[in-house]
């Protein structure tokens, strides 16, 4: 499978494993729930570990963990419930989060533009192509 | 008034270019009907009982000639020929064909026009005074602002997916005419004890199904400070507002159920934190006050004489004067209402041809400058008091000089079960039977400043509640009944209508409201308005009368 990161596709290096699954090996990630209960377990995992946020998550409760996650996943249940732009926001403007910020689910292509304005820089799509087009829908922007 | 800079106008073509890719992907069957919905709202789009309706921005209400023709020319090229000014200054079309929308929007975005955020879960179009620049009660001139927080509104990435829709009001003067209180939030600009100019923050306002008036979350805040401030918000309500009852979703809510005391708190937590990193420069509020300098008005202007003669000798002329005319703080002119009331044409209708009449008499009379009104109204807000008499004489010949702005026929109405795919009832219609009743121009004028507000189902889009006589219809198993209200108001002394009884059968809406208005003239104390009689005495009264038959 291939997804989308800082604009270019790319083959993807991440496992999303289920609560209820034992852990993959590589990169993997994991519910907040899990990574809350499982933390020192998770550690000792080799391979990068992520942790997947839902919209009605706080995010503040990641930050002391934040230099520990490579990847945060914004899981996105319904295009139409915009907190996870304000997760996006503070974890990469606030909190100032270096790694990868991935948008998936249920998004639509043309949200991708205003994900990538505040932080978002990787997208798993069922619409790559056309996900990977509205990058690029603007070239100035008020904000 | 603002003019584009070069990426302004790059924003609103790449817009016409996203929407003209969205559209094209829906009907070749590339979107779902539901993730197009989404992206269509956001530019104004909504599909309407028979074809598409679209709702083009008017930023806070203003607008220029050019503007005006290319209205006229979109009415006449993809329209029935007119177009549908609404309570939210913005203008709309009811009969557009989808695929020729991204046409419509090219052709606006050469005027600097677009429909960006006029419908949709987002922040809409600013709204404010329409008297901005020429009342003498102001404080400072709302525009500038407006337009600041028309950029920083625009496609903001952050904030366009929000619970549910979110407008913004600024008000500049000491009279509010721009319903502050009832928007999500209302901005009074205000000056402090140091002379500094700032702004009062309403928030939680809103009308619809539960109107609440605004309260008071900052009594003042810095100028500089009003993006980052409007930040703080939006962002709590982004991450905190219901999304899980669409009734429920406006901030008017949250703020409700949070309490005004933890939400404050919460905002101003959130603002502590951001507000250092996103203040306004003196530099871009001087660039953008440029833009609304005031006209250069002719000195001598005052020294003519023959505005008091024609309005001795024509006693029309007169009553238009006195009703449709407004003092303008400069002595010489004044601010001129075009009635988009006249009798026997929907409320806020505009064919191509007044359209274009207006635009070809503004810039003869009004430097080429036309406004909106949150009451469906236009006004040339710079007119010599020497011009008024050709002016009046032009407006009558395109039904546009009808002398009732304020009175009982200068009715705010949706469109109704005759456009709306909402409506519960007609609207319209019982405009029309209104004014039947109301015929005689002297006993309107006698009855005086009376605002009735028309909305044909719960969402309320003519504002019901605030209407001094609000009118609201309901479906009873598939007739249409209508529900009164007294006494609501949203200038400053912002009140809901109290609800007056059981509804009433169309037959006798506007029987109803002929006898609230004699029940007022029978007991009004001199000089009294409606409104204040209402507020004195109380409905009682007018419900004997009412329902005295039933």
């Amino acid at each position: 499978m291939q997804v989308i990161k800082n604009k270019q596709l790319i083959d993807n290096h991440w496992t999303y494993v289920a609560d209820d699954a034992p852990l993959a090996s590589g990169n993997i990630c994991v519910s907040l729930a899990r990574w809350q209960n499982e933390k020192n377990q998770l550690i000792a995992h080799e391979g990068n570990l992520g942790v997947r946020i839902a919209p009605a998550e706080d995010v503040n409760q990641l930050v002391e963990d934040l230099p520990k996650l490579a990847l945060i996943e914004l899981a996105i249940s319904d295009f139409a419930d915009g907190r996870s732009f304000s997760q996006a926001y503070l974890l990469r403007h606030r909190h100032a989060y270096q790694g990868e910020i991935r948008a998936v689910g249920n998004y639509l292509a043309d949200q991708a533009f205003y994900f990538s304005r505040v932080g978002v820089n990787a997208f798993e799509s069922e619409h790559l192509a056309q996900t990977q087009n509205t990058l690029n829908d603007f070239t100035v922007f008020y904000q | 008034m603002y003019q584009y800079n070069h990426n302004d106008q790059i924003l609103i073509e790449e817009r016409v270019a996203q929407f003209r890719r969205q559209t094209e992907q829906f009907l070749n069957g590339e979107i779902s009907e539901d993730g197009f919905r989404a992206l269509r709202l956001r530019n104004g789009v909504y599909i309407q009982t028979h074809a598409p309706m679209l709702r083009v921005a008017i930023p806070y209400g203003l607008l220029n000639a050019k503007q005006l023709h290319t209205l006229a020319h979109i009415a006449r090229t993809y329209d029935k020929n007119y177009c549908h000014v609404t309570t939210r200054q913005n203008v709309q079309y009811n009969w557009p064909k989808l695929e020729q929308i991204p046409d419509i929007l090219a052709e606006l975005a050469q005027v600097q026009m677009h429909a960006i955020q006029t419908s949709g879960n987002c922040m809409r179009n600013t709204t404010s005074d329409h008297l901005a620049g020429v009342c003498a009660d102001e404080i400072e001139d709302p525009r500038p602002y407006c337009e600041i927080i028309r950029k920083w509104t625009t496609l903001h990435p952050e904030f366009d997916y929000l619970p549910r829709k979110f407008k913004i009001a600024v008000s500049g003067s000491t009279t509010d005419r721009a319903a502050t209180q009832f928007h999500d939030i209302g901005l009074h600009l205000v000056k402090n004890d140091a002379g500094e100019i700032g702004f009062k923050v309403f928030v939680g306002g809103g009308l619809g199904r539960t109107p609440i008036i605004g309260q008071v979350i900052r009594p003042f805040l810095e100028k500089k400070h009003i993006l980052s401030y409007l930040e703080a918000v939006l962002r709590i309500y982004n991450l905190l507002g219901r999304r899980d009852n669409k009734y429920k979703a406006r901030i008017k809510i949250l703020v409700k159920e949070t309490g005004l005391e933890k939400f404050t708190q919460l905002v101003e937590t959130e603002w502590a934190l951001i507000r250092d990193n996103l203040e306004v420069s003196d530099d871009y509020f001087a660039a953008m006050k440029a833009h609304f300098t005031p006209f250069d008005y002719d000195k001598h202007a005052a020294q003519d004489v023959t505005f008091a003669a024609h309005t001795q000798e024509n006693s029309a002329f007169a009553t238009w004067v006195k009703y449709n005319t407004q003092a303008h703080k400069v002595d010489g002119y004044r601010i001129v209402f075009l009635s988009l009331k006249a009798p026997d044409s929907p409320p806020g209708d505009l064919t191509s041809e007044q359209l274009d009449a207006i635009a070809d008499l503004s810039v003869k009379y009004s430097f080429g400058e036309i406004r909106s009104t949150h009451r469906q109204n236009f006004v040339f807000a710079d007119v010599k008091q020497a011009d008024l008499f050709a002016l009046w004489q032009a407006l009558a010949v395109q039904k546009l000089a009808t002398p009732n702005i304020g009175m009982a026929t200068d009715i705010i109405c949706c469109p109704g079960l005759d456009f709306c795919s909402l409506a519960n009832a007609g609207s319209i219609g019982i405009t029309q039977d209104i004014n039947n009743v109301l015929d005689n121009l002297d006993y309107l004028h006698d009855i005086g400043d009376v605002n009735i507000n028309i909305s044909g189902c719960m969402n309320g889009c003519a504002h019901q509640s605030v209407g001094h006589i609000g009118i609201l219809g309901v479906d009873k198993k598939g007739v249409e009944w209508y529900q009164f209200t007294l006494g609501g108001s949203s200038s400053n002394e912002a009140a809901i209508g109290e609800r007056l009884g059981p509804s009433i059968p169309k037959s006798d809406v506007a029987g109803a409201v002929e006898t609230i208005l004699n029940v007022y003239v029978q007991i009004r104390l001199e000089e009294e308005s409606f409104l204040e009689t209402v507020k004195r005495v109380g409905i009682d009264p007018f419900k004997e009368k009412v329902y005295a038959s039933h």
